[in-house]
């Protein structure tokens, strides 16, 4: 649905985009994941036409964005970084707005905006100007202003940012049922756990260049860090148990990090070993690594070794 | 559809919006027509009797000479309006949405012009009422009046292009409440608050050729009655056409290089 081939930007010199390569399947979430000023929104103001990249060879939804910009923007929903709406109009005229600019006809315009007032909880804010709208209902009403055609694909840059985390999970829940319906979705953040969530795949853009791609799992195996720390109740127990699984000389704490893949199954082995040894364990918990562990690993200053 | 059709259309939504925001703002209007209403009672009750001296009478000839002068401060100060409003667009992200949309571009633009010829209006009306209300008496019979209303929209035309497009390159909302100030102040370097005859050589020279002149001179012919001179009208409909000209392609092409 999307496809992307060395894509270059570069803004007075400055190089924002070095060669990016991506491939979003229809029907499917990606996720642009990177930092401040890693350039997500460059990619995605370039796939959505408001700016001309300087080279690569794109396809949205079967078209050029460069020669061919109104194919790519009848296929496409879009909902920008910062609240698009307009804040001296009500939510549904908003919406009526948007059905009237994509020449739904009058009457289809007012049951597509009925529609998605009720289906992005707005009904009791639906004749209010939309600047007396919260946060929340503003990116809500966003998001909904991005669907009124039915768009095949729904571009969302950093739909959650700046919301409570009631009011996100409502987007990742938008998100989900988008893409339940058929809808391909690229969207970007900078936040792991919202990738991790909802993506079926992951991109990391860092200062231009995608330096990991693949499923969140895929993602994670890129970093070891996978441990189970023990607690016990002297030094002695630290001891013994480091001796009984082989870990070397631990330190002179009343913890012991063990690595470990945290399955059931690793747990029991675990378990049955230092019971052998009689040692007293007074707790424990599994660590496994998360997309932080990645994503911080991934774009550290220094190359990970 | 044709393109044109569907940018009639599109541009149509986009007049909607703006009336829409003219209802539910509407101390912008009203605030852009107390200027020339202040401007107004200020010159005829404070300067008004020995201005009207001057001009060899009273205040009542002072306040029959100044309207259009304050007429044309009110068109100067709907420009100020949409350089305001486009600004404003441009510094939220609803631009940035239309223009991730298959709609036709100028008709977001198009838009604000239509509006804004409509809020001027709403400003020229507003000044008239002031006016009438403190014994101004216009000669004009319904021919001349049409006349009137015929050049006042020329001019607010053009004005408003030129709006368009310094609110389309202002970078901040205050950079776009600025950057119209001189179409507030050049009708006093004209023939709208004195006669430009009584000016020192250079500035009367300036007064006289400067767009606004033969824009008031206009004017102040259709409401005496009497025919605007012909160079008068040569002159408006050839300023107004560089401006209306300069502003939407100005406006057209930062829109553009967006």
């Amino acid at each position: 649905m999307i496809a992307v081939r060395g894509l270059l930007k570069s803004y007075g010199g400055r190089v924002v985009l070095d060669g990016i390569d991506l491939d979003v399947p229809a029907g499917s979430i990606f996720a642009l994941l990177g930092p401040n000023g890693a350039g997500k929104t460059t990619t995605v103001n370039i796939l959505t036409t408001l700016v001309r990249p300087d080279a690569g060879h794109l396809r949205v939804a079967g078209a050029d964005p460069v020669t061919d910009p109104d194919a790519v923007r009848r296929a496409i929903g879009v909902t920008g970084q910062f609240a698009a709406v307009d804040g001296l109009l009500t939510g549904t005229e908003n919406l009526i707005l948007m059905a009237d600019l994509h020449h739904l006809g009058r009457r289809e315009g007012r049951r597509r905006a009925t529609e998605l007032i009720a289906q992005f909880d707005l009904t009791d804010a639906a004749n209010r100007p939309a600047a007396t709208y919260s946060g929340g209902m503003r990116r809500r009403l966003d998001i909904a202003m991005g669907l009124v055609a039915t768009p095949r694909i729904v571009f969302l840059d950093e739909p959650t940012t700046g919301l409570d985390p009631r009011a996100r999970r409502a987007v990742w829940d938008t998100v989900r049922a988008l893409a339940a319906a058929g809808v391909t979705i690229l969207l970007t953040t900078q936040y792991l756990e919202e990738a991790d969530q909802l993506a079926d795949r992951i991109a990391v853009l860092h200062a231009g260049r995608i330096v990991a791609s693949g499923t969140p799992a895929e993602l994670k195996r890129l970093v070891p860090g996978g441990h189970v720390t023990l607690t016990f109740l002297d030094t002695a127990d630290v001891t013994t148990a480091a001796r009984a699984l082989d870990l070397g000389a631990p330190g002179d704490g009343l913890t012991l990090d063990v690595p470990s893949d945290g399955s059931v199954h690793s747990l029991r082995t675990l378990l049955a070993t230092l019971d052998s040894t009689g040692v007293q364990i007074d707790g424990l918990s599994v660590h496994t690594p998360d997309l932080d562990d990645v994503f911080l690993a991934l774009t550290a200053k220094e190359p990970v070794p | 559809m044709t393109s044109l059709a569907y940018a009639v259309r599109d541009s149509n939504t986009m007049l909607r919006r703006n009336l829409r925001h003219l209802l539910r703002y509407p101390s912008l209007t009203l605030m852009l027509a107390a200027l020339p209403i202040i401007f107004m009672l200020l010159f005829v009750f404070v300067f008004g009797a020995t201005l009207g001296a001057g001009l060899g009478g009273t205040r009542a000839d002072y306040l029959d000479f100044v309207v259009p002068g304050i007429l044309m401060l009110t068109i100067g100060s709907g420009a100020t309006g949409v350089a305001l409003s486009v600004a404003t667009d441009m510094t939220e992200g609803i631009v940035a949405r239309f223009r991730t949309m298959a709609i036709a571009r100028v008709s977001i633009l198009t838009g604000h012009v239509l509006g804004s010829i409509i809020q001027t209006f709403i400003g020229l009306a507003l000044v008239l009422a002031v006016a009438l209300a403190i014994g101004y008496r216009p000669t004009a019979n319904p021919l001349a009046w049409l006349g009137f209303v015929a050049l006042a929209a020329v001019v607010t035309f053009a004005f408003t292009w030129l709006g368009v497009a310094l609110g389309m390159v202002a970078k901040t909302v205050e950079e776009a409440s600025n950057t119209p100030m001189p179409l507030t102040f050049l009708p006093f370097l004209g023939s709208g608050f004195v006669p430009t005859g009584t000016m020192p050589a250079g500035l009367r020279q300036f007064a006289d050729y400067q767009p606004f002149t033969p824009f008031m001179e206009a004017m102040r012919a259709a409401l005496h009655g009497s025919a605007p001179a012909t160079h008068d009208l040569l002159w408006s409909l050839a300023w107004c056409t560089v401006i209306a000209l300069g502003g939407y392609l100005w406006a057209r092409r930062s829109y553009n290089k967006l």
